[in-house]
């Protein structure tokens, strides 16, 4: 039925499936992985050219559908709409004609930047811009390579508009009609792309394609999967990671009609859960509250939160590993105590709760098997699965699902749910089973924003700007032990963890960042914007504190100490400035004005907000966001981003946002004792304002959240007169 | 296992469940109707919200054997009723979703809103709207699209 531009498609089977380190760009996830590359061109430093077979992205159906495949998780970003856009817009496609599609795993969808299939690092229109760009314009130019070819003509004398080839003499044939032909034409090597004068799509606010599914319960997430024969398994997890069983007593949750069997699964953490399998989820629930289980913590150590404070405080008291250092080391003697700040920060884990519990379906046919997860390591994930089930990644089709949120969540280097999750299915080959967690498994479950500790001593010069900034951050590292610890940790220093404050862009002359990575028994994961959500907190409360300090207005003040390159902070200021202006300058009373500005991911964002007190909670009636994100591909997306993400970013001072450990137990078991922001706690409104730009994009997913929280609790210290440094907020 | 009588979307249904099992998994897995959302089994989100003879009402903890004669409305039906279409319709002018988990219940949330306050202010909808999480943050949008909704009503 696909007539569809069908050449071979050279998915390119059986390649080594590791990672191999090839390049690094400094700047936590802005990491470049390279899969499969002869060994000397890597060495060489020369990255293979790339081709795609552009079957692999776009088919064309006979009714005139484009289909084009979507080479990354879709999970609220919006990539499921703007990859589309950039890929149609080259191939002058009719947009109305266009379906997504979450492409499955497969070697030809991997990032071209990282080389894995993933998400993260707001690297989506970063990485594959390029890419889809000419994967359209070489669809096009097969098409019309068709068109010309029927009509005896030369293929500069015909043009496309809207799924249409024209050529001379008033001929014109679809892209329909033209499919089954073009399929057969040779794919250019390159390709002349569009001026961006010439985009019909791209820059322009183009609404979702999955708006309407998502707004009628028809759009299928992977928790809503059904398939014939299907059982649902839920998994009694060890309350301290790495525990396992001493007893366990099942003759209950046995007796439950429904039940199909009980058994020990092993965890990534090395313990042991026992897992339940049966008919539907609520019977499984049943079932599962049912199990008497008494656990052997033999061996296990026992994260306790207070206990860490107290170590990690002790650590930030001692340089850790050097990120950084420069200028001179023994500025800050100079400076006398009167003119020096001393400030310890703390931050909690955090759980990413996305909306949709974590989930995976997985079905062994011995030989085979097909699993369908909402991931974003897709590569990781496929392998894993099949490491368990004892088979190679490519017997493993591995569907991706829309999912309900991530946040990072479902970016695992250690895959332990699709590895939880092929574990039972193995024993029920042949059948579908779906592994479900729930809200209490997923809060519970670690993979925690790590907690920190930063001890930061300024010293102030004369003209009020830092002279001497000693920075020492404790926690865990997020890679270590990952496939990507080759690339993100270097002097012992995990950039992930550094990331917002080593690569700041003040202008800081004697400057000394170290860290201390601690290792305790809480699994942990990177949350949206990953370091950046302490780093810039640090940061922005600390320039904040030394504006004031220095009686200088705190936006004047940033602009004096950014460094002469830092474009996009300096234009996003500008921006933010002038377009919160008008209600800046009438405050309601009891109201305050917060500032902050940081660049992520290569984005470049600045914000203020108009914050006042209510029921001892912060409220925030208005945000103004400027942000330079280079070219906006899809502005619509990129403001939406930004108004959902700061609201996001608000988890982070949630009197109830946090997670803690007590004798090794999670404290914390659902929405009722670890909260993220309901619409009160949320702005208001959020407007947001992007800089023009023709620059290359780069990401939108993450760059909202690390200025939202800074720039609340510089509102709140002008209101209450006190200074921040714990989070959550607990009381203002 | 007993036999409960219900009215899901106007049309007649007859399932065979335990008794305590909750509203939003017979939905989910005896009516294969999952527009209605698992997000947390302790009325703490909101993603399960369904109508429940009109009132907004979390699935979740709602024993079938509660329901009794109760019509039930689900997102998959709520577009049948002229004020649902209207919601549903602005969400999707406003580019209100994201992820789209939650959204299922902010539209039921929405939805009771509007029929019980056509004109619902900022404060009426914090109110109204203050029990369902947007992990995602469309919380702004979710505003616009109600007010949008709004200002549309007859």
């Amino acid at each position: 039925m696909t007539a569809a531009i069908s050449t071979a498609n050279d998915l390119l089977l059986g390649r080594r499936s590791f990672i191999r380190a090839s390049a690094t760009v400094a700047g936590g996830m802005l990491i470049s992985l390279y899969l499969d590359l002869p060994l000397t061109a890597q060495e060489a430093g020369q990255a293979k050219p790339q081709t795609y077979p552009p079957d692999a992205f776009v088919h064309i159906n006979p009714d005139g559908k484009i289909i084009i495949q979507v080479n990354r998780l879709e999970f609220g970003q919006g990539v499921h709409t703007s990859l589309p856009m950039i890929l149609a817009d080259e191939m002058d496609a009719d947009w109305s004609h266009v379906v997504a599609e979450l492409a499955p795993a497969a070697d030809v969808y991997r990032d071209p930047v990282y080389g894995i299939q993933m998400v993260g690092g707001s690297g989506s229109i970063a990485h594959s811009f390029q890419q889809y760009r000419e994967l359209g314009a070489k669809t096009r130019a097969m098409l019309i390579a068709a068109a010309a070819d029927q009509w005896k003509v030369r293929a500069n004398e015909c043009r496309t508009e809207a799924s249409v080839v024209r050529g001379p003499g008033g001929r014109s044939a679809t892209y329909a009609d033209l499919a089954d032909a073009a399929a057969h034409m040779t794919v250019p090597e390159t390709v002349p792309l569009k001026n961006s004068g010439d985009f019909r799509l791209v820059g322009k606010k183009t609404r979702r394609l999955d708006s309407r599914p998502k707004c009628n319960g028809s759009l299928k997430f992977g928790l809503d999967l059904d398939l014939p024969g299907m059982k649902v398994a839920l998994v009694a997890h060890p309350p301290t990671f790495g525990a396992s069983p001493k007893s366990v007593d099942d003759k209950e949750a046995r007796s439950i009609p429904g039940v199909a069997d009980i058994f020990e699964i092993p965890t990534v953490s090395k313990g042991t859960a026992v897992t339940v399998v049966a008919d539907k989820f609520w019977t499984a629930k049943q079932a599962r509250d049912l199990l008497k289980i008494e656990w052997d913590f033999t061996g296990v150590e026992r994260a306790d939160s207070q206990q860490l404070w107290t170590k990690y405080k002790e650590l930030a008291r001692t340089p850790g590993n050097v990120a950084v250092a420069s200028g001179d080391d023994k500025a800050m003697g100079g400076i006398p105590a009167t003119n020096r700040i001393v400030a310890e920060y703390e931050f909690p884990y955090l759980a990413h709760s996305p909306m949709e519990p974590l989930n995976t379906t997985i079905r062994f046919d011995g030989d085979r098997a097909e699993v369908w997860a909402g991931s974003q390591f897709q590569t990781f994930d496929q392998a894993a699965v099949a490491e368990v089930l004892a088979l190679k990644p490519d017997q493993v089709t591995f569907h991706t699902e829309m999912a309900g949120g991530g946040f990072g969540r479902r970016a695992v280097p250690d895959s332990h749910v699709q590895r939880e999750a092929a574990a039972i299915a193995k024993r029920f080959a042949g059948t579908p089973v779906k592994l479900v967690w729930t809200r209490e498994d997923d809060v519970q479950g670690g993979y925690y924003r790590p907690m920190h500790v930063h001890r930061v001593e300024i010293g102030i010069g004369a003209d009020g700007l830092p002279f001497a900034w000693h920075h020492v951050i404790v926690g865990q590292s997020i890679t270590a032990g990952t496939p990507f610890t080759p690339m993100t940790i270097k002097n012992g220093v995990d950039e992930t963890a550094v990331e917002g404050t080593a690569d700041t862009h003040y202008e800081i002359p004697n400057f000394h960042v170290s860290a201390h990575h601690p290792t305790v028994n809480v699994p942990v994961l990177w949350w949206r914007s990953v370091g950046h959500t302490h780093n810039a907190f640090v940061m922005e409360t600390l320039i904040d504190e030394l504006a004031a300090r220095a009686k200088v207005d705190p936006i004047a003040y940033r602009r004096k100490l950014l460094k002469a390159d830092a474009k996009k902070l300096r234009g996003a200021l500008d921006v933010m400035e002038a377009k919160s202006a008008a209600w800046r300058t009438k405050l309601s009373k009891g109201h305050a004005v917060g500032f902050a500005c940081h660049e992520s991911f290569g984005t470049g964002v600045a914000c203020a907000v108009d914050v006042s007190i209510e029921n001892k909670r912060p409220k925030i009636h208005r945000v103004t966001v400027a942000v330079d994100p280079g070219l906006a591909v899809n502005p619509l997306t990129v403001e939406s981003q930004f108004q959902a993400g700061v609201a996001f970013g608000v988890s982070q001072l949630m009197a109830k946002g946090a997670i803690t450990l007590k004798d090794g137990r999670v404290e914390q078991r659902n929405f009722d004792g670890y909260t993220p922001p309901y619409i009160t706690d949320a702005p208001v409104a959020v407007d947001v304002h992007i800089v023009p730009s023709a620059e290359k994009p780069t990401g939108c997913g993450e760059p909202p959240v690390p200025v939202i929280s800074p720039a609340v609790v510089n509102a709140l210290s002008q209101l209450t007169g006190k200074r921040y440094r714990t989070l959550p907020l607990v009381s203002v | 296992m007993e036999t409960y009588k219900l009215t899901v979307n106007g049309q007649p249904k007859e399932v065979t469940v335990n008794s305590g099992t909750p509203l939003l998994w017979v939905l989910r897995e005896e009516l294969k109707m999952t527009g209605t959302k698992y997000g947390c089994g302790i009325a703490a989100c909101g993603a399960c919200t369904v109508h429940l003879a009109g009132v907004a009402t979390r699935s979740c903890v709602v024993p079938v054997s509660l329901i009794g004669d109760r019509p039930i409305v689900t997102i998959e039906g709520i577009g049948q009723d002229p004020v649902g279409r209207l919601v549903q319709d602005a969400w999707v002018s406003e580019d209100v979703v994201q992820c789209g988990y939650c959204q299922s219940g902010q539209i039921m949330g929405a939805v009771a809103l509007l029929k019980s306050t056509p004109k619902p202010t900022d404060a009426n909808i914090e109110e109204s709207m203050g029990g369902n999480i947007c992990r995602c943050g469309t919380y702004p949008r979710i505003r616009q699209a109600i007010k949008t909704a709004s200002r549309q009503l007859k």
